[in-house]
């Protein structure tokens, strides 16, 4: 690892006290970073340095670290998790650097994320859109044969396709509205195209769109900046399919 | 109602009001295209046989348009403030993926269109810019011993000034830049695309918005250059 060469990045980073402090940026550098480094590990080391220097660590939310669980939440340079195709923030790494860059580091910005501090932003207004209808709630009994529910293989292919959503609000923080249609699309298509989700489809689409905007999200204006944000390529096909459940729903 | 306060059910009433003006902006065309000629008697005859229909149909398209516009307007203005303040602060830095100039001023594009639609009333339907060309105080003889409206002659007069010319064809321009977004925006918003269709339905929509200004802009154009005389 002593023969890598190694980077001194500059970094630009939203530092936040609560959510009544305006906050500001603040810059710091970052030295000895290889390319091996994932994002999230350069900010430890970034971090290392500021304790050792007595000084407040830049806040954020992890988890996995392994891009499957949804906790890292930050905006590189403008973009959601850092731009790079189908990747979590935490799976960015430094080769995608170069020494002497400048890195622009901001939390999700939506007026549904208030920010905790610093990076960390609460999302549980999403939390309260799946409470208000993103599950099943009929009695299933006990554990039915493997096939005894037949669901042909595309459809249980697109459901799983919506279910890749790991619900780390990107598409909310890439949406010049602040929407959470993506979010919202899937987790109703997931539901909506299996036959276990669409006994109570015509009221969830209704109760968590509403919830949706009661959670101050805005609207939909389709530029799909919210599947080039998604780390996990959920389509905006499924913003389709919950607009096409929610006209369905009128009439039900 | 729940559906006209829900973020859904305003967008698809937008993109229904929308589409009908887009339906409206097709037929407007096709009439206009009687300048060049392709019906008997021209552009007189056929404006001459739009307003000889019966009144209630006039007073019924015209209601009706006038209703889609503002549905039209007022969601839109009340989506567009709504979706400013779902991200009240921006990022420090833009980054853009898939948005375009199109889809981001779409609240710009329509109300410069509205300023056009206003001035083009004024100009053609009410005549009261020029009132000295005005067709319904120009009566020349039309097919059948008709007397009818000079609509030819008001408008070759108009686009004859490059200003007007100029006004008339920047405003096709932008009614391409609104409805290249607002045309595949309709199929989203109905939820009838899929990943499938989605790139086909983008691409026409598109085409179809570049027909249009096409076939808009030539006539003020071909009156410039005196193609059209």
């Amino acid at each position: 690892m002593s023969d890598h060469k190694t980077m001194t990045l500059t970094l630009i980073v939203w530092r936040q006290k609560n959510a009544n402090d305006p906050g500001k940026f603040e810059t710091y550098s970052a030295k000895n970073i290889t390319e091996h480094h994932s994002f999230l590990e350069m900010l430890d080391c970034v971090n290392e340095d500021l304790i050792l220097a007595g000084k407040e660590p830049i806040v954020f939310d992890h988890d996995c670290r392994e891009g499957i669980c949804g906790m890292c939440s930050q905006v590189v340079n403008g973009a959601p998790h850092g731009g790079q195709d189908r990747t979590t923030v935490c799976q960015l790494h430094m080769r995608k650097f170069k020494d002497g860059d400048t890195i622009y580091i901001e939390p999700w910005r939506a007026r549904a994320f208030p920010i905790i501090k610093d990076l960390i932003v609460d999302r549980t207004a999403l939390d309260t859109i799946i409470q208000a209808g993103g599950y099943t709630s009929c009695h299933t009994g006990g554990v039915p044969d493997g096939n005894a529910i037949l669901i042909p293989k595309p459809i249980a292919e697109e459901a799983t396709d919506a279910a890749e959503c790991i619900g780390c609000g990107a598409c909310v923080a890439g949406c010049p509205n602040g929407a959470a249609m993506l979010f919202t699309g899937a987790k109703v298509s997931q539901l909506a195209l299996l036959p276990q989700g669409k006994a109570e489809a015509v009221a969830r689409v209704k109760n968590m769109t509403k919830a949706m905007m009661e959670c101050g999200f805005g609207n939909c204006t389709n530029h799909y900046e919210c599947q080039a944000a998604c780390p996990k390529g959920i389509n905006v096909k499924f913003i389709a399919r919950m607009n096409r459940e929610f006209l369905k729903a009128q009439f039900a | 109602m729940q559906f006209f306060k829900s973020s859904i059910g305003r967008k698809i009433l937008m993109a229904i009001t929308g589409q009908c003006m887009v339906l409206f902006a097709v037929i407007h065309l096709l009439g206009n295209s009687s300048i060049f000629g392709w019906l008997p008697g021209g552009i007189n005859a056929y404006a001459h046989h739009l307003h000889s229909l019966p009144a209630p149909i006039i007073i019924g398209f015209r209601l009706g348009l006038l209703l889609f516009v503002v549905v039209h307007i007022c969601y839109g203005i009340q989506l567009t403030i709504e979706n400013r303040g779902g991200r009240p602060q921006q990022y420090a830095v833009k980054s853009v993926q898939k948005a375009t100039f199109a889809s981001e001023n779409m609240i710009w594009t329509g109300v410069l269109l509205m300023a056009f639609i206003l001035y083009h009333l004024a100009h053609f339907t009410f005549q009261i810019i020029n009132p000295e060309t005005a067709a319904l105080k120009n009566m020349v003889p039309g097919l059948d011993n008709h007397v009818v409206p000079n609509v030819l002659g008001m408008v070759l007069s108009a686009f004859q000034n490059i200003g007007v010319t100029l006004i008339y064809a920047g405003a096709m321009l932008i009614l391409f830049l609104h409805l290249s977004h607002g045309i595949q925006s309709f199929f989203q918003t109905m939820g009838w695309s899929s990943d499938k269709t989605q790139p086909f339905i983008t691409k026409a929509g598109t085409l179809a918005a570049l027909a249009l200004f096409l076939g808009y802009a030539a006539v003020p154009l071909t009156i410039l250059v005196h193609i059209l005389k």
